[in-house]
C-alpha cells in the first residue's frame, strides 16, 4: 500500500518498523500536495521547510531511542490554531498577514510528541459556515465532487484528509466543525466535551462553545491524536483539570448491553430519507454488536437553531472586537481618524458572513434586546441542556444522522444564510450543552458520503470512540476512498 | 421585527463595521431573515428556567500572583501596522 | 434660592498586586511602554485571561473592612467599546454580580461629627492602556504596559452634600486602602482616581437633580475645586433659566473649570454580557475566614482605640489614626516613652511641622519614633525642658546625634537643678540688674507680677536655657521678696 493510503495507526507501526522513515513520509505527503491540492485548495499555507525539520528531529528522536506512536506522524492544523512564526490567518483577509507570535497548545502539545505538521489547512472565514466557502482564500471542494463543498467550518482539514494529502488534521467544532464536514467526506471526527482540549492560541469565534478536536479516517486514529491533544491547561480558564483517560484502551471493549438512544426528533421532516435509511442500517450493526436500541425524545432540538445564533454571533462579536487595525492584522490605507481607522480596517479586513454575524450578536446584546435575544437563548440553552440530561440516565449514546443532506453544490446555499445555518441542526445541541459527539462514515448517497453522529454524556468521549472504532471493525465505509486520490 | 435601515446603520457604527451605501439594502434583507429566523425563541417557554452560560457550570480557577512574563516588545510589535518608540500609532485621539 | 449639593464618587483604586489582573505581566510604574505587555495584554488573537488569586483577596478585604455582603458567586461580564488604549474591544469589568456588595464607611468631618457614607457596591475590573498625546506626525502614541492592571472600582451612594464631605470620604478611602495594604494610594501616578457625580436640588427637594460626571480628578485638593467649580456652575445654569445636562465633564486645574467631554459620551451601548472567557468565581467560607484574619486593625477602630486606652480627644485621635504610617509611628512614640498625650502633642506638633516643611511623609521622617520617644522621657524626668527639647529635636533631625541623650551630653543641654548652682546664678543676675530691683521692690502686687518675668527671662537667658524653670521661678520669689 502507498504511504498516502496509511492511517496514522499504520504509520506509527511502519516508522516503528522502519519501513520508511520520517523523513520520506513527509517528503512524499508534501509532494501529494503539490501535486493534488490545487484542485481542492484545502492548504491556505505549506510549511514545507519546518515539516521536514521537523521529520528529521522526529527520526533522530526514534534513532535515539525513543518511541511514541505519533512520533514521526504528519498531520496539519486548522489555519486557527496560532504557531509560532507562521501565518495563522482564519482564513481572513483581516489576518492574512498575521505570523503569530506564539503557539497554541493544541500545537504545542502535538509538536512535544512528534508530530510533523506540514502547514495549516483552510477553513471557513474565522470558522463562522458549514461550507468553507466563506474563506478568503477561496472555497475548498470535496474531494468526492469537486462540485461541492465538503463542509465547515474545518473543510480544508476534511478535503485533505478525504484525499489522502495527510492522514489526520486538527480541527475545531463551535456547531459542528468537525463533525458536519467528517460527514460530508466519509471521515471520522470527533468534538471533545467543552473543556477537554485548550482553547489557547485557537482563535476564538464563540467561546462558550468553541472547542478543538481531530480529524482522521478512522476511530482508532482520532483516539491516536486526542490522547495527545487533551489535557488541562492552566492557560484556559474553561479548561478542565481532569486526567485524560487512555481512549486506546477503551476502542476494544464490547458494545454488548450498550443501550444507545434514537431522538425521535433526529428522524423528522427535513432529513433526507436515504440518509435516514443509512443511519437506521447503523442502528441494524450495532445490535449486531449487541447493543440495546432506545427510542428517545429530544424536544428542545427544534429550538436550537435559534438559540444558537444569537449565542454564537453575541459571543463573537465581543471577540472580533480586537481586530481594530492597531497591533496586527489588517489596517485600512491612510485612516482619516479613529473611527475610519476602526471602520474601514474592519469592512475590509472582514467578509460578508463574519460582518453579518458580528451585527446579529452585537444588535442581540443591544441595549434593549439582551433579554428578549441573548438572556432568552441562554435560558433554551439550559432545556437543550437538560434535555440530555434526561436522556442519558435512560441511555448510553445517543444515535442520529449528523446532517440531514449529504454535500451540497458550490454556492448553492450561499447566498441565503438561513437555508445553510439549519443544516447544523443535529450538530449544534452538543455545543450548547458542552457533551462530546463524533462523526463517523455511515455510507453514500449517490456516491456522496453520509455521517452517522454519535453523542455521550460530558468527558466519555472514550465511549464514543469505542462504539465507533467497534462498528468500523464490522464496516468498510470509512476505508472508502474517493477517485482520483 | 423588521429592523429599519437607521437601527442596521446604528449597529454597524457599534460594531464598528464600514457600510458601503450599496450594500445596505442587502444587508437589512439578510439581517431580517436571520432575525426571523432567530424570533422563534420567542414561542419557546421559559418561565423559571435559569440562563446557562457555560455548558460545565464550573468555578473559576484563580492564579497565583506572579510575574511570569518578560519583555517581548520587539517580537509583538513586529507584526504591528505603525509603531514608534515603542508606542502603536494611531490617528489622534480627541478626549 | 436655597440650594442642596449631593455629590456621588466613583473610585478606582489600583490594586497592588505584582501581576495583572488577567496575565502574568508585571505592575510596575513606569516602565518603557509597551515592556509590560504581553499576549493577553495586548489582546492577541487565540489568548485568554485566567483570574488572579490576589486581586480577589484584595477585593475581599476591602469589603469586609467596609462591613459588606461579599458577592459569594460574582461574575465577569465584558463592557463592549472601541477605543484604542483597549485592546480587546471590551473591559473586562464586573456588572450584575460583583465581589463586593452594599457596605458603608464613616468619615470625619471637620465640625468633629461622623458621618456614614453609604458605599453601592465595589467590583474588580482592569485598567485600560494610555493614549499618548505628544505629537507622532498627527498620530497618537498607544502604550498598554497599564492594560490588565488590576482595579477595584468603589461606588459610593450619593451621599456627601458638600465638596468637603466628598474630599473627607476619598481621603478616608484613601486611608483605608493604605491600612489594607491593597493599594499605594499614590494620586500622582494614577493608583486612586476619582470620579464625581454631582447634582443641586433645591432644598426640601427629594427628587435628585440632573447629574454631571467629572472624570478622572486625581489629587484631593482638584476634588474639592473641581466639586465647587461644578456646584456654582449648576446653580449659574439653573437660576440662568437654564437645564442640566446629564454628561461626563472634564476638570482643567489650569483654568480652575469642567468642560464637557461630549465627544466621548455619544450613545453608549456598552452591551455587557458575561464574559464566556471567565467562570463564575466562587469564594467559599474558609477563605473569607482567611482574609477576615489578615485584616488589621482599621482607622476607626483605631480611632476609638486611641480614645478609650489613651484618653485622646477624637480629633487628636482621628488626626493620629487617618494613616496607618501616622498611627504607627505615635504607637511607638507612646511606648518608648510611656505618655500618650505628650507623644500626641509631639507628633502633631514638631513633626508634623518639620514634615511639612521638609514635604516628607512620616515614614520618611529625620526623627525616628525611637529617637522621639527618648526625648520625650527626658522632658519627662527633667533632664530638659520643654524649650531645650525643641532644640534637641531639631539637632536629631540635623543628624547631630543618634539618642537624645547623646545630643544633650554633647551639647551640654541638661538642665541646671543644683539649688546652689541656680542661687549664685541669681544673685549674679540680681546684682548685675540692681535698678530693677529696687523698682520691683518699691511696687505694687500687680506690677511685680509683671517685671516678674523680666527676671526669669535674665536668669534663663544666663543660664542659656538650661536652669530648670520651676526651681528659678521658686528662688527668685525668694531672694526677690527676700
Amino acid at each position: 500500500m502507498s504511504m498516502h493510503n496509511l492511517t496514522l495507526s499504520d504509520i506509527a507501526r511502519a516508522l516503528a518498523e522502519k519501513t520508511f522513515s520520517a523523513e520520506e513520509l513527509t517528503r512524499s505527503l508534501l509532494g501529494r500536495i503539490q501535486q493534488l491540492d490545487p484542485q481542492l485548495n484545502s492548504f491556505i499555507t505549506v510549511t514545507e521547510a519546518q515539516a521536514l525539520a521537523q521529520a528529521k528531529a522526529a527520526d533522530a528522536r526514534r534513532a535515539a531511542g525513543e518511541t511514541g506512536a505519533l512520533l514521526g506522524a504528519p498531520i496539519a492544523h486548522k489555519d486557527l490554531f496560532c504557531t509560532q512564526g507562521v501565518r495563522t490567518s482564519c482564513a481572513s483577509k483581516m489576518l492574512d498577514n498575521f505570523i503569530a507570535p506564539y503557539n497554541a497548545t493544541v500545537v504545542e502539545k502535538l509538536a512535544a510528541v512528534g508530530c510533523v505538521s506540514l502547514g495549516k489547512l483552510n477553513m471557513d472565514e474565522f470558522a463562522m459556515g458549514s461550507a468553507n466557502e466563506s474563506s478568503h482564500y477561496g472555497p475548498v471542494k470535496n474531494p468526492w465532487d469537486l462540485t461541492r463543498v465538503p463542509g465547515g467550518s474545518s473543510g480544508g482539514s476534511a478535503a485533505a484528509i478525504a484525499a489522502r494529502l495527510i492522514p489526520a488534521a486538527t480541527g475545531s467544532d463551535t456547531g459542528g466543525s468537525i463533525r458536519q464536514p467528517a460527514a460530508l467526506t466519509n471521515l471520522t471526527g470527533l468534538k471533545p466535551t467543552y473543556g477537554r482540549v485548550s482553547r489557547w492560541g485557537m482563535i476564538a469565534y464563540a467561546s462558550s462553545l468553541d472547542q478543538g478536536g481531530p480529524l482522521a479516517r478512522t476511530a482508532e486514529d482520532c483516539a491516536l491524536l486526542l490522547g495527545s491533544m487533551a489535557g488541562f491547561d492552566p492557560k484556559d480558564s474553561t479548561s478542565v483539570d481532569q486526567p485524560v483517560d487512555d481512549y486506546l484502551a477503551s476502542l476494544n471493549q464490547p458494545l454488548s448491553g450498550l443501550r444507545v438512544g434514537l431522538p425521535k426528533e433526529y428522524f423528522g421532516a427535513g432529513l433526507d430519507s436515504r440518509i435516514g435509511a443509512a443511519i437506521l442500517a447503523v442502528v441494524e450493526e450495532l445490535k449486531k454488536l449487541g447493543a440495546t436500541v432506545k427510542d428517545i425524545s429530544l424536544p428542545n432540538l427544534q429550538h436550537a437553531i435559534p438559540a444558537y445564533y444569537v449565542i454564537a454571533p453575541a459571543e463573537a462579536s465581543s471577540n472580533l472586537s480586537r481586530f481594530d487595525g492597531v497591533r496586527y492584522g489588517h489596517r485600512c490605507d491612510s485612516p482619516v481618524n479613529l473611527e475610519d481607522l476602526y471602520k474601514r480596517s474592519r469592512a475590509e479586513g472582514f467578509g460578508a458572513e463574519v460582518k453579518r454575524r458580528i451585527m446579529v450578536g452585537t444588535y442581540a446584546l443591544s441595549a434593549g434586546y439582551y433579554d428578549a435575544y441573548y438572556i432568552k437563548a441562554q435560558k433554551i440553552r439550559r432545556l437543550i441542556k437538560n434535555d440530555f440530561v434526561s436522556a442519558f440516565n435512560e441511555v448510553d449514546v445517543i444515535l442520529g444522522p449528523t446532517t440531514p443532506n449529504p454535500a451540497w453544490k458550490l454556492g448553492e446555499k450561499s447566498s441565503d444564510p438561513v437555508a445553510a445555518y439549519l443544516e447544523d441542526i443535529y450538530t449544534i445541541t452538543a455545543n450548547l450543552a458542552g457533551i462530546p459527539g463524533l462523526s463517523m462514515p455511515a455510507g453514500f448517497v449517490d456516491g456522496l458520503p453520509v455521517g452517522v453522529q454519535l453523542l455521550a454524556p460530558y468527558f466519555q468521549e472514550g465511549r464514543l470512540l469505542n462504539v465507533a472504532h467497534q462498528y468500523q471493525q464490522v464496516t468498510d465505509w470509512h476505508t472508502q476512498a474517493p477517485s482520483g486520490f | 421585527m423588521a429592523l429599519e435601515r437607521s437601527e442596521v446603520e446604528k449597529i454597524a457604527h457599534l460594531a464598528r463595521l464600514g457600510l458601503d451605501e450599496a450594500e445596505l439594502p442587502h444587508t437589512t434583507a439578510t439581517l431580517n431573515s436571520i432575525l426571523g429566523l432567530i424570533d422563534q425563541m420567542q414561542a419557546v417557554n421559559t418561565d423559571g428556567i435559569e440562563p446557562l452560560a457555560h455548558p460545565l457550570e464550573a468555578v473559576q480557577r484563580l492564579r497565583a500572583d506572579a510575574v511570569t512574563e518578560t519583555n517581548q516588545r520587539a517580537a509583538y510589535q513586529a507584526i504591528a501596522p505603525a509603531v514608534e518608540n515603542g508606542l502603536y500609532l494611531v490617528p489622534k485621539v480627541i478626549e | 434660592m436655597q440650594w442642596e449639593t449631593v455629590i456621588g464618587l466613583e473610585i478606582h483604586a489600583q490594586l497592588s498586586t505584582q501581576s495583572k489582573i488577567f496575565s502574568g505581566s508585571a505592575t510596575t510604574f513606569g516602565a518603557e511602554p509597551n515592556t509590560q505587555a504581553s499576549l493577553v495584554d495586548l489582546a492577541m488573537p487565540g489568548t485568554l485571561p485566567v483570574l488572579n488569586q490576589e486581586a480577589v483577596r484584595m477585593a475581599v478585604k476591602f469589603g469586609l473592612a467596609i462591613e459588606a455582603e461579599i458577592g459569594r458567586t460574582n461574575v465577569f461580564a465584558r463592557k463592549n467599546y472601541f477605543y484604542p488604549d483597549l485592546p480587546k474591544g471590551y473591559q473586562t469589568s464586573q456588572m450584575d454580580h460583583p465581589v463586593v456588595g452594599k457596605g458603608h464607611l464613616d468619615i470625619s468631618l471637620e465640625d468633629g461629627t461622623i458621618k456614614r457614607v453609604g458605599i453601592t457596591r465595589a467590583h474588580l475590573e482592569e485598567d485600560a492602556g494610555k493614549s499618548l498625546h505628544e505629537d507622532f506626525h498627527g498620530m497618537s502614541g498607544i502604550d498598554l504596559n497599564r492594560a490588565g492592571t488590576p482595579l477595584l472600582e468603589i461606588v459610593s451612594e450619593p451621599d456627601m452634600r458638600s465638596a468637603k464631605e466628598a474630599v473627607a470620604y476619598v481621603k478616608a478611602i484613601h486611608a483605608l486602602v493604605r491600612y489594607l495594604g491593597i493599594c499605594d494610594g499614590n494620586m500622582a501616578e494614577g493608583s486612586l482616581r476619582c470620579d464625581c457625580n454631582v447634582s443641586v436640588r433645591p432644598k426640601g427637594q427629594e427628587a435628585f437633580g440632573t447629574r454631571a460626571e467629572i472624570k478622572n480628578v486625581n489629587s484631593f485638593r482638584f476634588i474639592e475645586k473641581a466639586i465647587n467649580h461644578e456646584i456654582q456652575r449648576q446653580i449659574d445654569l439653573i437660576e440662568d433659566g437654564g437645564k442640566v445636562v446629564q454628561e461626563t465633564r472634564l476638570y482643567d486645574p489650569s483654568k480652575d473649570e469642567t468642560r464637557s467631554m461630549r465627544g466621548k459620551e455619544e450613545a453608549n451601548d456598552y452591551r455587557y454580557f458575561p464574559c464566556p472567557d471567565l467562570l463564575p468565581v466562587r469564594l467559599e467560607e474558609d477563605f473569607l475566614d482567611a482574609v477576615r484574619q489578615s485584616l488589621p486593625e482599621l482607622p476607626t477602630q483605631k480611632r476609638d482605640r486611641f480614645q478609650s486606652q489613651f484618653g485622646l480627644s477624637v480629633y487628636d485621635a482621628s488626626v493620629l489614626s487617618a494613616s496607618r504610617e501616622m498611627a504607627e509611628y505615635f504607637e511607638q512614640v507612646q511606648q518608648a516613652c510611656g505618655d500618650a498625650k505628650l507623644a500626641a502633642n509631639w507628633v502633631m506638633g514638631e513633626l508634623s511641622s518639620l514634615l511639612n516643611k521638609d514635604g516628607l511623609e512620616i515614614e520618611q521622617s529625620l526623627v525616628s519614633a525611637e529617637q522621639l520617644g527618648g526625648l520625650i522621657l527626658r522632658i519627662k524626668d527633667n533632664t530638659i525642658s520643654g524649650k531645650i527639647a525643641k532644640t534637641v529635636f531639631e539637632a536629631l533631625a540635623a543628624g547631630k546625634g543618634a539618642t537624645a541623650d547623646e545630643v544633650i551630653e554633647k551639647e551640654g543641654l541638661k538642665q541646671v537643678t543644683d539649688s546652689g548652682a541656680i542661687e549664685s546664678m541669681l544673685d549674679e543676675v540680681l546684682a548685675a540688674n540692681a535698678a530693677q530691683v529696687e523698682q520691683y521692690r518699691a511696687s505694687d502686687e500687680a506690677k511685680r507680677a509683671k517685671m516678674f518675668g523680666f527676671f526669669v527671662g535674665q536668669a534663663m537667658k544666663a543660664s542659656k536655657g538650661k536652669a530648670n524653670p520651676g526651681q528659678v521661678n521658686e528662688l527668685l520669689k525668694q531672694k526677690l521678696e527676700g
